[in-house]
């Protein structure tokens, strides 16, 4: 009897988180231009518009390689600071790991608008790099976090020993810490990369009237006609960040690493 | 190696970039911001360096009072709603094999990643008129003709809550992990059922965990942004969506500012007491 409540829950559950996705799914393969439920006629062509209709590709690109460079440039600044709070004893260097933190626990729309007006005031504004930056520093806290823990899971002895041995910081950086750090800076970059793949409110107040990425194409497109292109991207993205999430939990602890994000967040 | 104390200038060579980028592209721009909220506006989008307090003064009018309110009722709403939903799903995922929680795991970091434009297209489509549950009711019967469920509160608070329910979960996930098993245990040899072992035992072992996850998924919901606009008509926008509308339709950037700067201040004083909870959960 409680099992049976529990599948019903869980199916319950399980049905709530994925029927907007079914009916994104359903109305993506509808023949003509129409958002109808169950589809009408059967037709990939909406797949296809992603890659042919320019302004779709065009958008799809700059997501992709936002995503791409700002994922990079966020593990850059997370991982020389992991590493010194794991190598050196400062109290006062705390404060730029809460720094590092701050951007991802405060309401979205205040980086944004902070942004906004750092980039008015200097006068790069509309400046595609600019987003680049703007979303290194707003997801800075994903590689952050899984840096933090991937060291703090390092085995100090086997540093030790290569030290004794001769090694200096840098031979013992490059031969026994990155090999160790590798899983987390890959999975650091992953979450970083979907987020940022996904993101609206930073890139669209930074950069949203000189660049068009896909969430931004998409909320345009709400706004002024629908067309199924809309669901067909949907479900690109959501299969992009399962694969990705799959490929971390494959190559990954993953229950161990959510530990890790959300007792770091509170 | 041991951990030791920088002896050298050298030493804080790492530190440099980081450092660098977090104080010029966080910090400063935080700063700014907070300056702007003091400035004084100047008709057509443009403001001058001053001090004045008239951005401020706004808050006291009866328009920002009902946004206010909205907003926080709306994140308290969505709290309660994905607090009581998670907490028995993550109570049992908690005690599934390994293999079932990395999938479920998978699917709800997939979820929590979507954007909410996509979360907001998602359940416009559900919804709708033309693809909606409406259709699939008319289709068994239980109603005459299919019809839009949204724009309207409860389509705001479905979506925001689809939204929140998956970081709830992540959230709560290590807390209900370290649970310990003997406690429920205990219960069931005494005698209770597991209902009752977990409403008597699990939930007030647990109300710290529970009081911090109500903040943090209000803090989540403070800043839904596009959801409110997406979902629901104009009396159902967030203080997020009035910072960005006056901010770049508007134009009127201190005004926004000093929205925000507001918002980072009920966000920290909540985020202080959370910190403060988990201390004293700790303790106990």
């Amino acid at each position: 009897m409680n099992r049976l409540l529990q599948r019903l829950y869980f199916t319950l559950i399980g049905i709530f988180l994925a029927a907007p996705l079914i009916v994104v799914a359903g109305v993506s393969v509808n023949e003509r231009q129409s958002l109808t439920f169950p589809p009408k006629g059967f037709s990939l062509s909406w797949y296809g518009e992603i890659f042919t209709n320019p302004e779709w590709r065009n958008a799809l690109l700059a997501s992709v390689t936002l995503a791409a460079l700002s994922a990079a440039l966020a593990v850059a600044i997370a991982l020389p600071l992991a590493w010194f709070s794991w190598r050196r004893i400062a109290p006062w260097t705390n404060i730029f790991q809460v720094l590092g933190i701050a951007p991802f626990t405060l309401p979205p729309v205040i980086t944004a608008l902070g942004l906004l007006t750092f980039w008015a005031t200097t006068g790069f504004y509309g400046q595609p790099w600019t987003a680049v930056i703007s979303h290194a520093i707003f997801f800075v806290t994903l590689p952050l976090v899984t840096l933090s823990l991937g060291f703090s899971s390092i085995d100090r002895s086997l540093v030790e020993a290569a030290s004794t041995m001769g090694a200096d910081d840098r031979t013992v950086f490059l031969t026994i810490i990155v090999p160790l750090i590798l899983p987390y800076i890959v999975s650091g970059y992953a979450f970083a990369f979907v987020l940022s793949l996904n993101e609206y409110i930073v890139a669209y107040m930074t950069v949203g009237f000189t660049l068009e990425t896909l969430p931004i194409k998409i909320f345009n497109a709400l706004r002024y006609g629908y067309t199924p292109t809309m669901a067909s991207v949907t479900v690109l993205f959501v299969a992009v960040s399962a694969a990705i999430f799959g490929l971390v939990a494959w190559f990954g602890d993953l229950p161990k690493l959510l530990g890790a994000l959300s007792s770091e967040g509170k | 190696m041991k951990r030791e104390p920088p002896r050298t200038l050298a030493d804080y060579g790492p530190l440099l970039f980081p450092a660098a980028m977090l104080t010029v592209f966080f910090v400063v721009p935080s700063g700014t911001m907070i300056a702007v909220s003091f400035f004084q506006r100047q008709q057509g989008g443009f403001y001058t360096p001053a001090f004045v307090w008239s951005n401020y003064e706004r808050f006291l009018s009866v328009f920002f009072g009902n946004v206010l309110g909205f907003s926080l009722m709306l994140a308290i709403a969505v709290a309660i709603c994905c607090v009581v939903l998670a907490l028995p799903f993550t109570y049992l995922l908690a005690r599934m094999s390994r293999r079932a929680q990395v999938l479920w795991l998978v699917g709800l970091l997939s979820v929590l990643s979507l954007s909410e434009v996509i979360i907001g297209f998602a359940w416009s489509t559900l919804f709708s008129r033309t693809a909606g549950i409406t259709n699939l009711l008319v289709a068994i019967g239980l109603m005459d003709s299919p019809k839009a469920l949204y724009p309207g509160f409860s389509a705001v608070l479905t979506g925001m809550v689809y939204q929140a329910f998956p970081y709830t979960v992540l959230v709560l996930f290590p807390a209900l992990v370290r649970l310990d098993p003997t406690l429920t245990e205990a219960a069931r040899t005494l005698g209770s059922s597991p209902l009752r072992a977990f409403f008597n035992v699990v939930i007030p072992a647990l109300r710290n965990t529970i009081v911090a996850t109500l903040i943090m998924v209000f803090i989540f919901a403070l800043g839904s942004y596009l959801l409110p606009q997406i979902l629901g008509r104009p009396q159902h926008w967030t203080l997020s969506v009035l910072i960005t509308d006056q901010a770049i339709y508007q134009s009127n950037m201190p005004f926004a500012a000093a929205m925000a700067v507001f918002l980072v201040l009920v966000t920290l004083a909540l985020v202080t007491l959370t910190l403060f909870l988990g201390r004293k959960g700790e303790a106990a």
